[in-house]
Formats: structure tokens, sequence, C-alpha cells
């Protein structure tokens, strides 16, 4: 039916166009179209007139977009002859409410040949009493409960009985990602380490002195607080050693949360200790192991 | 039986070789690491391969297999850290699968092998 109204409507602008003698396009359209359709259609005419008073009222465009459904309904009739004079009443219905009507006709739809929609709905309806326990949800009900409804009511109560937990599963734990500007040929700078390490309670050399002995190289801290890293890294790599590092001396074992500190110990040991549950966990020191002499000759000769 | 499995735990005995095993493990991780060289070239370094293996062999076969130089930069040389073997080009991978092969490699446990670098 849409389609065929919008076919129509362009057909009717197509035949409208070369008689106008009106000053407003638009309301030459709306003006014409009830004289088109004056034998066809009664029920349909009327509906024209009031459409057309309504886009007098309105500003113009919108008038000609009322205009334009009007011929649209109305080539209906003038085209489809054929047609029976009961659709062109289901579609002036539609222009009244179409949408109210659509939804009964989807209702019974449902009704009729699917049980599932129609169970759902039902179940939609007593869904707002889960709280006060009534409907589905009060004691002695004996009907069977969608999975839906059960799982959302699961999700309910589990945020309601425990807030941090749920609280702790939604916020993520976000670390800016390194940024690595390149220093000639053969420096990366590093530059927002202290906004990182500020993120995750640490401090700067640690954090430093980690990247080194995995990277395998040394460098510098330069004048506003950006570490100088000898040797070229992409930021990709940077990030795959600092996960490292958060997994090895940032997150707490047991409960996982990020919300720990670090700090030395008796025995020159340090031990990260858990503001969330409370463990206290020792973690090995930076070693930085064994690394081969580069540039050997050079530093011979020199 | 009972009585038998009982005789078998002693747990005195038993406590005291566990320590000595995890003050094992903890020291004989295989540390991989990678380091850069001048251009995109890199040396891959495997420090702490057991002493029962003979290191000779292992670079011999890993230099053919890799198709890479290396050495072995000896006790001496490395600072006291023990024998480690030198690799030209990022070997990683390919030496942490030959580490971990039981077929053809020298099917150590994976968890005693630390992989470092990016």
């Amino acid at each position: 039916m849409v389609s065929d109204s919008i076919d129509g409507s362009k057909e009717t602008a197509q035949s409208h166009t070369p008689p106008p003698t009106h000053d407003a396009a638009p309301a030459d359209g709306a003006t014409e179209v009830p004289a088109d359709d004056d034998g066809l259609d009664l029920s349909l005419l009327k509906k024209k007139k009031k459409k057309a008073k309504k886009a007098e009222d309105d500003e113009e465009p919108a008038a000609a977009e009322d205009a334009n459904d009007g011929d649209a309904a109305a080539e209906e009739g003038a085209l489809d002859l054929t047609l029976k004079k009961k659709k062109k009443k289901k579609v002036t219905k539609e222009t009244e409410d179409d949408f109210a009507k659509k939804l009964e006709a989807l209702q019974l739809e449902g009704k009729e040949g699917e049980e599932p929609v129609a169970a759902a709905a039902e179940v939609d309806e007593q869904d707002g009493d889960m709280e006060k326990g009534t409907g589905i949800w009060s004691h002695d009900e004996n009907k069977i409960i969608n999975y839906d409804p059960l799982l959302s009511r699961f999700f309910v109560l589990l945020t309601q009985k425990n807030p941090d937990h749920a609280s702790s599963g939604s916020k993520s734990y976000k670390i800016p990602p390194p940024q690595c500007l390149r220093e000639g040929n053969k420096k990366t700078i590093f530059a927002n380490i202290a906004d990182i390490c500020k993120r995750m309670k640490r401090t700067d050399e640690h954090v430093t002195a980690y990247l080194f002995s995995e990277l395998g190289t040394s460098g510098s801290v330069d004048g506003s607080r950006r570490l100088v890293i000898k040797g070229r890294f992409q930021q990709k790599q940077i990030e795959n050693v600092l996960r490292k590092y958060i997994i090895e001396y940032v997150t707490c074992k047991t409960c996982r949360s990020p919300d720990t500190e670090l700090n030395k110990g008796e025995n020159r040991l340090y031990f990260i200790t858990c503001n969330s549950c409370g463990s206290r966990r020792s973690v090995q020191a930076i070693k930085t192991g064994f690394s081969a002499q580069i540039g050997k000759r050079k530093k011979m000769q020199g | 039986m009972s009585i038998e499995n009982l005789k078998t735990i002693d747990p005195f005995a038993d406590a005291d070789e566990d320590a000595g095993q995890t003050k094992q493990t903890q020291e004989s991780y295989i540390h991989i690491r990678i380091q850069q060289r001048n251009g995109r070239k890199t040396l891959t370094t495997v420090q702490g391969i057991p002493k029962k293996f003979d290191h000779k062999k292992i670079l011999k076969v890993i230099k053919k297999e890799f198709a890479c130089n290396g050495t072995i930069i000896d006790n001496t040389d490395s600072k006291g850290m023990g024998d480690v073997i030198q690799l030209q080009g990022d070997q990683r991978n390919k030496i942490k699968e030959f580490l971990t092969d039981k077929d053809n490699g020298l099917g150590l446990d994976e968890k005693t092998i630390k992989v470092h670098g990016f």
C-alpha cells in the first residue's frame, strides 16, 4: 500500500504540474485533489477538505507534505479503480491513527499465530510488579516464568544485594595509552609516563627501571619529566610492556583490583598491599639480567 | 592399604623437599630477552638453561634450525649470570618452542620460561 501511494503521489505531481493557475503550488495540489476525487469517494473528499484546511494553517513546506499525503491517498482511489472501497477506507483510517492500528494488528497476529509473543506480552505486563512480589512474581504463582524476565530479575537482585561488586565490574581499569615520540633516529620519548605512573600509584623510578630491564636498554629523564629511551620502540611495544608491569606489579592477585600500593617491607623486599581486599603479597625485585655488550668494538677503539 | 599410605607420606620430609624445589624453580627460570642493535637488528639472549644440558650442542642445533649465528657467553663474560646463549635476530618465539618441544627440543616446562621484552 505504501509503495503504491508513493507512486501515486509522484504521478499526481506530474499530472498536476501542467494545469496549476493559482499562486502557491502546494495549495494548488491540496485544492485540486478533491476536485479529482469528487466522483469517486465522498469520505475521501471530506478528508481532503480537512487536510487542506490544516495545510492552510500550517507553514508552506508542511502544507506541501500534507498535500502530497492527501494526493497519495486520493490517487489510490483515482488510479486503482479496481480496488475495493474497503481498502480506501483502511487507508483513511491509517492516516487517522495508523500507529494504533498497526499495533492492534500486530497484537492480533501475535495472539492468533505466535504464542511466545503473547506470553512475552503477558509477562511484560506483570513485570513491573516484581519488587512488590505480585503478578507472576507472587509467592503462590504457578505460571512458568520466561527466561528473559528471570535473567533481568537475577541482575536486578545482584545489583541490589551487592552494589560494590556491580560497580567494580562496570568500572574497568583504564590507563591512557603511552605516547611515544621519536627523538632523532635512535631514541624514543615516552611522554606521558608521569600521568601513567600517577594512575597506577607507582613511582616513576620503579616503572622506569622495569621498562629498561624489559626492553634491555637504558635511558634518561628529560626536563619535563619525560622518559627518553634508547632504541626505537613503537607505541604498541611499550604498551605491551606496561601491560606486563600492571599484571606483575599493580593488580592484586586475589581480587584483581588495581587499587594497590607498593611498599618496601623488611628485608629489602617489596610488598603489594591491596586496598580493596587487604591482601598482601611480595613481588620480585626488578632484575636487569644479562645484557649483551652492544657496540663493544666502538668503545674499545674510542 | 591405609597403613601403607600413611607410611609413604612423611609430612616433614615433604615440606623440606617442597621448599627446596620451589627455591630451585624460582632460581632456574629461563629468561629469554631481546636487545635492540643498530637499525632493525636485534639480539636474543637465553639465560638460565639448566646445566644438565650441553650448551654447545644446543647452540649447534639451534644455529642450524633457526638459520642464525650465535655464541655462548660463559660465566666470566656474563658477570655471574651463568652461561648465556646469544643469538642473532629476534628468535624469542622459536627458542621458546624449541625449549618446550618434547620431541625435537629440550622438553622443559613452559612455566619455567619467561619471555621478556616488547
